[in-house]
């Protein structure tokens, strides 16, 4: 439970001992995470662990209801999706992202639409915005042959760059991602991946969520791995292997259980499995 | 034997040669309208002489703007994602409204003209409103002010007037004023041409401009598009959909006062069915039901092949009973077509 802080500055995001209950459901419990520019925080952990819960509060789409959740050192509580954005959070939802039948371009500017003109012959800057996006779409290493297709015609992982393109253009300092890559396959993973660390070179704060330790390991400098809403281990990189990062993931409580069941069972190298379940520290 | 070399095209060539401008040209939403607007014209003119007269088609372009004023503001609601089933008794109410105040009141027709406007256009937000705050599908929000409409149309008018019509307003003040606004008749060169012809495509060219050139007409294919995306990243939904349902309404208003000031008295219970042909104007020119495409030029041809179908059939000396015949198969072929549009433009091809 290593959280190494950066003197004098404060971290982008900091979450310190932030929980959050939906009812009597505890969703999230006692989370210390610390986001910084030009890094790349993973969350990580398995289906209901907490993630959502934890990003969206991040976010804006729900208030956490214990800890202190600090922006640039301040603390904040955001109220909306907006107050975020305002501070320079983006979030890219997988499917949330993009109007599948507008063209690239229109989507790009969706709801930050650049116009000329005054009175009532205000009008869209066409040009403006359909090289812009496509400058800036080359900046991240995509090459569209053509800005004016419906963005529904690129490929998964395409149209989570472009969103991610444009989160960079509009000037976010955080950047979400909600489990960018689950729905990919390998090259396609790859792919965002190499955008998602370019963002993090342009000196933009990153969370990745993912359930993947092999998408996660190679592009982050942080791990925070969450199982029932609570944290179970938070790591930099030099700290953790990939082995050991996935270990956890699967569970070292898990491991203990198998173990047992299996030792009862009289299967020779159950206790080395206990060990080694232990060795990780989440046998509790 | 000849020996061919296979060689791996470039990866810029292959992206380069990806959409030919006929590809592009084929990607229009109106394409599909505009060949069929130009089968029909052929089939018309060979089987039926007088279609080609000038009388004819000056008559084809009337009925055309009669259904093509409202398509155009149901075409921009459909591809915001939504119906309006009150439209067609929305005309009415509108036209009632005018006629009413007017008459009973003795006021100058331009007061009833102006307390009409009002009143429709808070119907169109009313519609708005109930569709955003029930979260009901407009189609069912709609069919319930449609026959709210159609009973206090039929009821007010007997109500007041003890008939199913309006007295004629014709000598009223400010009439003729009205009328040339509203429905002033023109003979150029020999054929009469109606003023609503040249509204329709004033509001045609406004229509697609706010589309195609301004932020209103991104947000409009946005909600119909994709909602909670456009909501997401900021565009505001609610907004843009009530202010859709608004427009329907300013139309109904516009054609509402077409009717009072061209025929001077109003049946109530006109209008009743007329919300499926502007639907069916919009789909034929490429609206899809499902929201997010279509264009306003569409709608237009879709109207128009409305207009010669209408017509043609009576110039070919055929029984009109066959015409909701056509109208439907019509819908069906033109929400096929719709559909393979869609698909391709989805699936990327
Ligand atoms: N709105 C809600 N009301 C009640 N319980 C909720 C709500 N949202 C989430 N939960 C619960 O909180 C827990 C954490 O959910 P969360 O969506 O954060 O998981 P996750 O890690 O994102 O999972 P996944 O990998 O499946 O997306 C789950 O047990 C879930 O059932
Ligand atoms: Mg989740």
């Amino acid at each position: 439970m290593t959280a190494r802080h950066e003197a004098g500055r404060p971290s982008l995001v900091e979450l310190t001992g932030v929980g959050k209950r939906y009812g009597n459901v505890i969703a999230l419990r006692d989370i210390t995470l610390q986001v910084n520019a030009g890094e790349i925080t993973c969350v990580l952990g398995d289906n209901g662990a907490g993630k959502s819960t934890l990003i969206k509060i991040i976010a804006g789409l729900h208030r956490h209801d214990e800890g202190v959740f600090r922006v640039d050192g301040r603390e904040v509580a955001f109220g909306s999706p907006r107050e975020a954005l305002e501070h320079g959070i983006a979030t890219v939802y997988q499917d949330l992202a993009v109007v599948p039948l507008m063209p690239v371009w229109r989507n790009f500017f969706l709801g930050s639409e650049k116009r000329k003109g005054s009175g009532p012959l205000k009008r869209l800057d066409i040009g403006f915005m359909r090289g812009t996006a496509k400058e800036e779409l080359l900046g991240m290493g995509i090459d569209l042959r053509d800005v004016d297709q419906p963005i529904g015609t690129l490929s998964g992982g395409e149209r989570q760059c472009v969103a991610i393109a444009r989160a960079v253009y509009f000037g976010a300092k955080i950047l979400i991602l909600d489990e960018p890559t689950a729905a990919l396959g390998v090259k396609q993973a790859g792919v965002v991946l190499r955008y998602v660390v370019q963002a993090r070179e342009r000196g933009l704060g990153v969370v990745f969520i993912s359930h993947n330790p092999h998408h996660a390991y190679p592009v982050g400098d942080r791990f925070l791995i969450l199982k029932r809403g609570r944290s179970i281990g938070y790591h930099t990189k030099d700290e953790i292997t990939l082995d050991e990062l996935t270990a956890q993931m699967a569970g070292g409580a898990e491991l203990d259980q198998l173990a047992h069941e299996l030792e009862s069972a009289g299967v020779k190298g159950a206790p080395e499995l206990r060990e080694e379940a232990r060795d990780l520290g989440a046998s509790d | 034997m000849s020996q061919t070399i296979e060689r791996p095209s470039a990866p810029s060539d292959e992206r380069l040669a990806a959409r030919s401008p006929l590809r592009k040209l084929l990607g229009r939403p109106e394409i599909g309208a505009l060949v069929g607007a130009v089968v029909l014209f052929v089939f018309f003119s060979l089987v039926a002489d007088a279609f080609l007269r000038a009388s004819s088609f000056s008559t084809v372009l009337y009925s055309s703007a009669s259904m093509g004023i409202m398509a155009v503001s149901v075409s921009l609601l459909m591809i915001g994602g939504e119906f309006d089933l009150s439209a067609g008794v929305m005309v009415t109410t509108s036209a009632l409204i005018a006629s009413m105040f007017s008459y009973q009141l003795t006021l100058n027709v331009w007061a009833g003209v102006a307390i009409s406007l009002v009143v429709t256009l808070a119907l169109g937000f009313l519609n708005g409103l109930l569709y955003v705050k029930t979260g009901l599908p407009s189609f069912i929000v709609t069919l319930g002010t449609f026959f709210m409409l159609a009973g206090l149309n039929l009821g007010f008018t007997k109500l007041i007037t003890h008939n199913v019509a309006t007295p004629s307003i014709e000598d009223m003040d400010g009439f003729e004023q009205a009328r040339s606004v509203f429905a002033a008749n023109w003979t150029i060169g020999g054929v009469q041409v109606n003023i609503s012809v040249l509204w329709w495509i004033v509001f045609v060219a406004i229509a697609t401009w706010l589309l195609l050139r301004t932020r209103s007409g991104n947000w409009i294919f946005a909600v119909g598009g994709s909602a909670s995306s456009a909501r997401a990243v900021g565009v505001p939904v609610t907004r843009t959909k009530i202010a859709l349902f608004m427009g329907v309404s300013f139309t109904a208003w516009f054609y509402g006062m077409h009717i009072l000031f061209n025929f001077k008295s109003v049946q109530s219970g006109e209008g009743i069915g007329n919300e499926f042909f502007y639907i069916i104007c919009a789909v034929v020119g490429g609206c899809l039901l499902t929201g997010g495409y279509g264009s306003a030029i569409g709608a237009a041809i879709g109207a128009f092949i409305w207009g010669m179908t209408s017509n043609g059939i009576v110039y070919a000396e055929w029984n009109p009973d066959w015409f909701k015949f056509f109208l439907g198969a019509m819908l069906l072929a033109a929400t096929v077509v719709n559909l393979v549009v869609r698909r391709r433009a989805e699936a990327g091809q």
